[in-house]
């Protein structure tokens, strides 16, 4: 997996969707499917529970222009477990990564990497004898930023997950729209 | 009312309308069969659960509601697959049932046990996996509603043995199908302003073609486009599945597109100035290199299917409808129009092609495809239902069978199977008891299912059987000619007797070679009350003409050569 902020750098353009869907077995086989059938490359995927019971919210980053994050919209509303699906690359949004960082670090290193975690607003959540574990979260770019600093140091392990992406404001999205006009029917 | 899971199955089946279903019993769908002598609906055993799932297909097509197929688990199961991708492709609404290992064996590779809703995901609307009692009223009452809403498709039901076998109630009422966001809604219409857009465009244009796909039929909104063609002054293309759902003998109705098209449509369309495309998806086999494809023409699609639009070919318009109310529409704001000068540009057109035409071949004795497929059309008036394979024949049927009504032309066209035809055309059968139908199928496609004869004699049924036996992998054996230098590696083919072969199935069979014979063995065939199957032998090295070329423009044509235009001047 290449990291975002390359992904830039060459021109290559991502979009963001982000999806509902039901909490069911084989869901994500479901929507994973939808991008290796049509040939859509998938960057980053990342799956958890939405606000709602029985509700997962996924966030997708896929490779390609519009007219193919269009294309990949229109195959995904069609699935039954889908609840809705939202575009949100040119939204204002926030989007987070987080990363797990091992470095090698024996006592008389740490001090300069403790150093570079303030500068980058990381956490250390684990010190040992020879190593260290940094939490980052933040941007694609600030974590490629951290990793490019650490790397001198000896990078022993990194776990990273995909994106997972908001809409600023009160930007209304489908699902809610719906249960808004489900309990207006109700009342009135 | 409790029953056991087996019962469930046929009485949700009975309560979906389900005359009959195609299938084959095994270990993991033994409970459902063993309930299956209390329901009143008739099972058809088939020789290959490919032919179940091409059964329901033809059924679902000649009728226009689900088929269903039922299978075992494992080899049971795999072999619907080619059925399944057809029926997807072709947006065929067809109901699967599978028998799976009991629940707890699930995983444990147990005895035929495969993912069959893996493996079914990418071709299926949607599948399940049911793995209680409970679930299957729920589940199977979805798959009907998914299976013909929308744009219509197969779905998969696999049901554990165990569920089978368990007890639920049976309470039809409550067997909710739950609103998604994903339902189309029945006669979803198109916005006014849309509407108002099209029918801006469609006033302003001077050489529009009406490019009319299998979402007519779906629709039933051949007489709505008829209606409006006929207001607008626009002729009317149609793609191979859309055939019949505009009459063949309307002045306004060109004939199919496409790779094999008529070169006159297809002059037409890369002439054109707006094209107006109703459900239909821009196949490469109908659009050509899509970069070259219409190149002067605004393109307006309609389609139910959203996915559709803007997939294949960029359109200034794109309406996200039901035809019937798209055409309703259209109908009313349009301005009535004779475009004479445009429809006479096509006529002209049509003037070289004439000359080329194989009928117009002075008789030397030999017998042509297209010769068979034009007598099976004169000799059947015209009102036939049609269900053929792939390949040449497939073609020749497309151009010479002159279809004036819906779901008279039953084809694989999106997945180009070949075995379709027998076993499509014996669901056809349960769709249509009284109908006059032809099976037309290659020598070679022919012998894929030629097993389905015995489900034929077994059931006692009537249908015509159109052997179109060149010798050859005909379609295979042409691109060879054009495109490999002549090499024909693996396409001649050592047939076995053709008669022999339904004799030995309990079936009538004749032989013909000359014109002559060919026509009255039509006429024998549809004077007789039981199946007769016709080896037809035609010439070996026949082409279909005119040719697109894979990947060339539209306008790019392989014709008839030259020499038969000589003798046909003659």
């Amino acid at each position: 997996m290449q990291s975002v902020a390359k992904f830039w750098k060459k021109g290559q353009s991502t979009q963001t969707l982000v999806l509902h869907v039901d909490d069911r077995p084989g869901v994500l086989d479901r929507v994973a499917s939808v991008f290796r059938r049509r040939a859509f490359n998938i960057q980053s995927l990342s799956v958890g529970p939405a606000e709602r019971e029985g509700v997962s919210r996924m966030t997708v980053v896929m490779q390609g222009a519009r007219a193919e994050a269009r294309r990949a919209e229109a195959n995904l509303r069609k699935l039954i477990y889908v609840l809705d699906v939202e575009n949100i690359s040119s939204t204002p949004s926030v989007e987070r990564h987080l990363a797990l960082i091992k470095v090698r670090a024996n006592p008389a290193g740490r001090r300069e990497i403790l150093q570079v975690c303030e500068v980058f607003r990381a956490r250390v959540v684990d010190v040992g004898n020879q190593a260290m574990i940094i939490e980052s979260t933040g941007t694609a770019r600030k974590t490629d930023g951290l990793l490019e600093v650490l790397r001198p140091f000896g990078i022993l392990e990194m776990a990273r997950v995909g994106a997972v992406s908001m809409t600023r404001g009160m930007a209304t999205r489908q699902l809610e729209a719906q249960d808004e006009a489900a309990s207006q029917r109700l009342a009135s | 009312m409790a029953m056991t899971g087996a019962e469930l199955i046929w009485e949700v089946l009975a309560r979906e309308g389900v005359e009959v279903v195609f299938g084959y019993p095994g270990g993991a769908i033994l409970p459902a069969y063993d309930a299956l002598h209390r329901s009143p609906i008739r099972h058809v055993l088939v020789r290959h659960e490919q032919g179940a799932a091409h059964m329901a297909d033809g059924y679902a097509r000649a009728s226009g509601k689900p088929g269903v197929a039922m299978a075992t688990s494992g080899p049971g199961a795999t072999n619907l697959v080619t059925g399944i991708a057809t029926a997807m492709m072709d947006s065929s609404p067809i109901v699967c049932i599978t028998g799976q290992v009991p629940s707890g064996l699930i995983g444990r590779d147990a005895f035929q046990e495969t993912d069959v809703t893996g493996i079914t995901l990418p071709i299926t609307k949607h599948n399940y996996l049911v793995t209680s009692p409970d679930e299957i009223g729920p589940a199977l009452k979805e798959a009907f509603h998914i299976a013909r809403s929308g744009r219509p498709g197969p779905v998969l039901v696999d049901i554990t043995k165990d569920a089978q076998q368990g007890r639920a109630e049976f309470d039809w009422e409550s067997f909710r199908v739950a609103q998604r966001p994903s339902d189309i809604p029945p006669r979803l219409a198109p916005s006014l302003q849309e509407i108002d857009k099209a029918a801006r465009l469609i006033d302003q244009a001077r050489r529009p073609v009406i490019l009319a796909g299998q979402g007519i039929i779906h629709s039933g909104a051949s007489r709505l486009l008829l209606e409006f063609a006929r207001k607008a002054g626009i002729p009317v293309s149609s793609t191979l599945l859309g055939l019949g759902g505009f009459p063949a003998s309307d002045p306004l109705h060109l004939g199919m597109m496409g790779m094999h098209g008529e070169a006159w449509v297809n002059q037409a369309i890369q002439q054109a100035d707006l094209l107006l495309a109703l459900g239909m998806r821009f196949d490469d086999r109908v659009t050509g290199d899509t970069s070259s494809y219409a190149p002067k023409a605004i393109k307006i699609h309609v389609d139910i299917d959203r996915a559709e639009i803007n997939k294949n070919v960029r359109v200034q318009l794109g309406m996200v409808a039901d035809l019937s109310e798209a055409l309703r529409a259209l109908t009313g704001r349009v301005q009535a129009r004779r475009r004479r000068e445009w429809l006479g540009w096509i006529e002209e057109q049509k003037g070289c092609t004439a000359v080329r035409d194989i009928q117009a071949m002075p008789d030397n004795g030999q017998l042509h495809a297209a010769h068979v497929i034009h007598d099976i059309w004169r000799l059947s008036g015209g009102q036939a239902i049609i269900v053929t394979d792939v390949g040449q024949h497939q073609m020749w049927e497309a151009q010479y069978y002159r279809h004036e009504c819906p779901r008279q032309l039953i084809t694989s066209g999106g997945l180009g199977t070949m075995g379709f035809a027998l076993p499509a055309a014996i669901g056809a059968r349960f769709a249509h008891p009284q109908d006059e139908i032809w099976v037309i199928a290659g020598d070679g496609g022919f012998q894929m299912t030629a097993a389905e004869l015995s489900t034929c004699a077994q059931e006692d049924l009537k249908l015509n059987i159109a052997v179109i036996n060149n010798g050859y992998l005909g379609m295979v054996r042409q691109w060879q000619e054009f495109f490999y230098q002549g090499r024909y590696e693996s396409t001649p083919l050592h047939n076995p007797d053709f008669v022999k072969l339904a004799q030995a199935h309990g079936l009538t069979a004749l032989r013909a070679s000359g014109r002559e014979e060919a026509q009255m063995a039509i006429a024998e065939a549809r004077r007789r009350p039981e199946t007769l199957v016709i080896d037809f032998q035609v010439v070996q090295e026949d082409s279909v003409y005119p040719m697109v070329p894979a990947g060339s423009s539209l306008g790019e044509m392989i014709r008839r050569p030259g020499t038969l235009v000589e003798t046909a001047a003659d």
